[in-house]
């Protein structure tokens, strides 16, 4: 099993407890994974990037239009981070915008929610893990969220990762 | 993460001592050592000490009194380092001593992209590269017993791409040794004069070679099927691992003889005669500088020496995946190409430096900048940082400009220099004791946020606590500055933009009264990113009112990202997520468009 993930959005929006969750639905599963991080003067509301690899890899980087899957924490970082996807692979985008993606209105689901603005990047995941073609299933993503979120995040993570699921399933 | 990979290796090989000065991307190995060993109660002195030199030097002693010692820092932290580290290769060390080294090849966040392995090489001492967080971990033991081996220190040198990777470790428990400080005092060795200074050079190189010939640091092999015959790839730290992955894309893992360096500096010496006995051609994949290819000294050798790879930069995946394809005479995979442009950085949405900025640029339109690094720098966005060298340099560079105006005999315009709490403690005090015996007269605005904000909130010498969340002596800023000989002190809170604008204004006017020197102003306002400070802060509900001419001044003189354009009705709008409900913007629409209300 070899999949190169991208996540990509604007500093301070939550990329990293994304990559985190990957990984560590990686590495419950045991499968290798390595990830890499942007952090320091990026990290303040610039475009930042994560990216997850998982199987027997050795870099932490996806070169250009190699990745398998995008999941994009807002539109206005896909005209930066497009690139990275291989010709064809799908990219999941948290927006009310629809366009030449697969998206899910995350902001405005954590909104009917009555949840704060981060859940939408939940609400992403759920989407994702809802669509066949994750190296994952939603179970194991569920799990992880179970045991590596702080208890206060706990529901509310949870809550908003169902929603993204179910809209997936209804689609 | 590979820094705190790096952490637990140093947690587990009993290491005594670490200090630190935060910058990225060496931030998170200090919290992590401090983490670590309260995780598995092991007792160790961690400290930020005020700045990389201090660090190293506190560090070094730890380890002329037996016991192992760690001193991390980016890369720049090394040049304020470098008086201690080239001495100390000369002199040695006792107990095994680290010094951790992060480059930022690119560079990501930093003033410069240079190779600390060059470095080492220059004061020739030993440098190991890891090319992932879990060979970063198994280093820091065998840097110590290398170290300790020697008596001599040595330096682990991570890139970005491995601080900021994570992967599972395996992890063991801490090693304990029992090594009471226990200091030998040896004059001709610890105060070496210059007569002893040439044995110990001579000693110096001895050690060097010696460990040139260590089998253990000899480069890793993976031999290729025979498929290039007389080609080779070398490689260390991550671009190794970009290499690895490349061929096996390529479908050419396996095929290709392929070495990875641990220890590019010094290069193995049996490792250089077998290069040349066994290959035409090779390749040399390293970051960011030339030195295993300076070692190498061959012409058999294609590598930044021979243009083959680019001389700036990061190598990253594209960049190695193309320069493999050429030099393995494949044809080129035709790459995606990054589009330019993208999201820009800038400070936080009710950040209390964009604040204090605005009043400056507002207060003194025609006035010079200088600048310093941290957040702050990203003031030049606002067109309130001139300019931004290294840690204090904004300082000096205020009193440069006024000596270069007041000798040159022209008016001379309005100086404010502006620089972050922590960098003042850093390298700002010396810059501005200078300042004032020279009779220099600008504005030195201190922008305080009780923290080091960019590096991710570790606490500055005014918070009282220490790295391991104990009490510590404080310092304050205001004592300090009155210790420097400045006699114009105020503070205010920039969030109060007319009442920091009259300030601004008044140190102007004591900076030009015949007695008048330096003047300092503390902006004082806490970090967004603290979210305890946060929550006392009143806040306010915002809305932009029918007043709004679409000016554009708002936006592009104050750039808070909670302010955007409605390009229907080309007026103002806040977006509601991302304003944190300061209430600055208020005082800036300059007819008065932007309300504020107080949230109950
Ligand atoms: S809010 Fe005020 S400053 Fe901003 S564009 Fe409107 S009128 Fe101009
Ligand atoms: S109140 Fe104004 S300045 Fe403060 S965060 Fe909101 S929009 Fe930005």
């Amino acid at each position: 099993m070899k999949q190169q993930i991208i996540i990509s959005g604007l500093g301070g929006q939550g990329a990293l407890t994304l990559t985190r969750l990957l990984a560590e639905a990686a590495a419950a599963l045991g499968l290798e994974v390595i990830t890499s991080e942007t952090h320091g003067m990026a990290q303040r509301g610039g475009a930042v990037i994560s990216m997850v690899k998982v199987g027997p890899f050795r870099g932490p980087l996806i070169p250009a239009g190699s990745a398998d899957l995008g999941l994009f924490l807002t539109d206005k970082t896909l005209p930066a981070h497009r690139f990275y996807l291989k010709p064809g692979a799908a990219a999941f985008v948290s927006t009310a915008a629809p366009g030449d993606y697969f998206h899910v209105d995350g902001p405005g689901l954590a909104a009917r929610l009555g949840l704060p603005a981060v859940a939408a990047n939940l609400a992403l995941l759920g989407y994702v893990a809802g669509r066949a073609g994750l190296f994952c299933g939603a179970e194991a993503l569920e799990q992880v969220l179970r045991d590596k979120t702080p208890e206060r995040f706990r529901d509310m993570n949870l809550q908003a990762f169902k929603a993204g699921l179910e809209v997936s399933s209804g689609q | 993460m590979g820094n705190e990979a790096i952490a637990r290796g140093i947690i587990e090989a009993g290491c005594t001592l670490a200090a630190s000065y935060p910058g990225t991307p060496a931030s998170e190995i200090l919290p992590a050592v401090a983490a670590f060993a309260q995780e598995t109660g092991v007792s160790i002195h961690a400290e930020w000490s005020v700045n990389e030199k201090v660090a190293y030097e506190t560090a070094l002693a730890n380890s002329m009194a037996g016991r192992r010692s760690a001193v991390s820092m980016k890369q720049v932290g090394l040049n304020v380092a470098s008086d201690p580290f080239l001495r100390s290769a000369y002199l040695g060390v006792k107990g095994g001593f680290m010094i951790i080294s992060a480059d930022d090849p690119g560079p990501h966040s930093s003033q410069t992209e240079q190779d600390s392995r060059f470095f080492a090489m220059f004061a020739k001492v030993p440098v190991l590269d890891p090319s992932s967080p879990r060979e970063a971990k198994d280093m820091v033991g065998k840097a110590f017993e290398l170290s300790e081996k020697y008596e001599l220190p040595v330096m682990l040198r991570p890139t970005t791409r491995v601080c900021h990777a994570r992967q599972t470790v395996a992890l063991s428990p801490p090693e304990i040794l029992d090594r009471p400080a226990r200091f030998e005092k040896n004059p001709g060795r610890w105060c070496a004069t210059p007569q002893y200074v040439r044995e110990l050079h001579r000693q110096l190189n001895d050690k060097i070679a010696r460990i040139a010939m260590e089998p253990d640091f000899a480069p890793v092999f993976t031999p290729g099927d025979g498929s290039f015959p007389g080609v080779g790839i070398i490689a260390s730290g991550v671009v190794f691992a970009h290499a690895w992955d490349l061929l096996e894309d390529l479908g050419l893992g396996g095929r290709v003889d392929l070495y990875q360096v641990t220890m590019p500096y010094p290069l193995n010496r049996d490792f250089i005669r077998r290069l040349e006995a066994q290959y035409q051609r090779l390749l040399v994949l390293e970051e960011t500088y030339p030195v295993m290819e300076l070692q190498l000294k061959s012409d058999k050798v294609q590598g930044r020496l021979t243009q083959t790879i680019p001389g700036e930069g990061e190598l990253t995946p594209e960049v190695v995946g193309r320069i493999l394809e050429k030099f393995l005479g494949r044809a080129e995979t035709p790459g995606a190409a990054p589009p330019g442009g993208g999201v820009r950085p800038t400070l936080c949405a009710g950040c209390g430096h964009r604040a204090a900025f605005y009043a400056i640029k507002e207060a003194f339109p025609g006035g010079i900048f200088p600048g310093d690094i941290g957040c702050y720098t990203l003031g030049m966005n606002l067109g309130a940082v001139d300019t931004c060298h290294c840690m204090g340099a904004g300082i000096s560079q205020a009193a440069g400009f006024y000596h270069a105006y007041a000798a040159g005999g022209g008016e001379i315009p309005a100086i404010v220099a502006a620089i972050g709490d922590s960098t003042f403690f850093h390298a700002g005090v010396p810059a501005l004791m200078n300042a004032v015996m020279h009779r220099a007269r600008f504005i030195m605005v201190i922008l305080d946020n009780a923290t080091t904000a960019m590096t991710g909130l570790q606490p500055t010498p005014e918070a009282g606590v220490n790295a391991m969340g104990q009490p510590a002596q404080p310092l304050y800023l205001a004592d300090l500055v009155r210790a420097c000989g400045v006699k114009f002190l105020r503070e205010c809170d920039p969030y109060d933009i007319p009442a920091l604008m009259s300030l601004l204004q008044e140190a102007h006017r004591y900076c030009r009264t015949p007695e008048g020197g330096v003047a300092v102003v503390i902006a004082r306002h806490p970090c967004m990113l603290d979210k305890k400070a946060y929550e006392r802060q009143p806040v306010y509900e915002m809305c932009v009112t029918e007043d709004c001419t679409g000016c554009r001044h708002c936006l592009d003189e104050f750039e808070c990202p909670a302010l955007i354009l409605n390009e229907g009705t080309e007026q103002v709008v806040i977006d509601g997520v991302r304003c944190v409900g300061c209430g600055v913007c208020s005082h800036v629409c300059p007819g008065g468009a932007i309300e504020a209300r107080r949230r109950e």
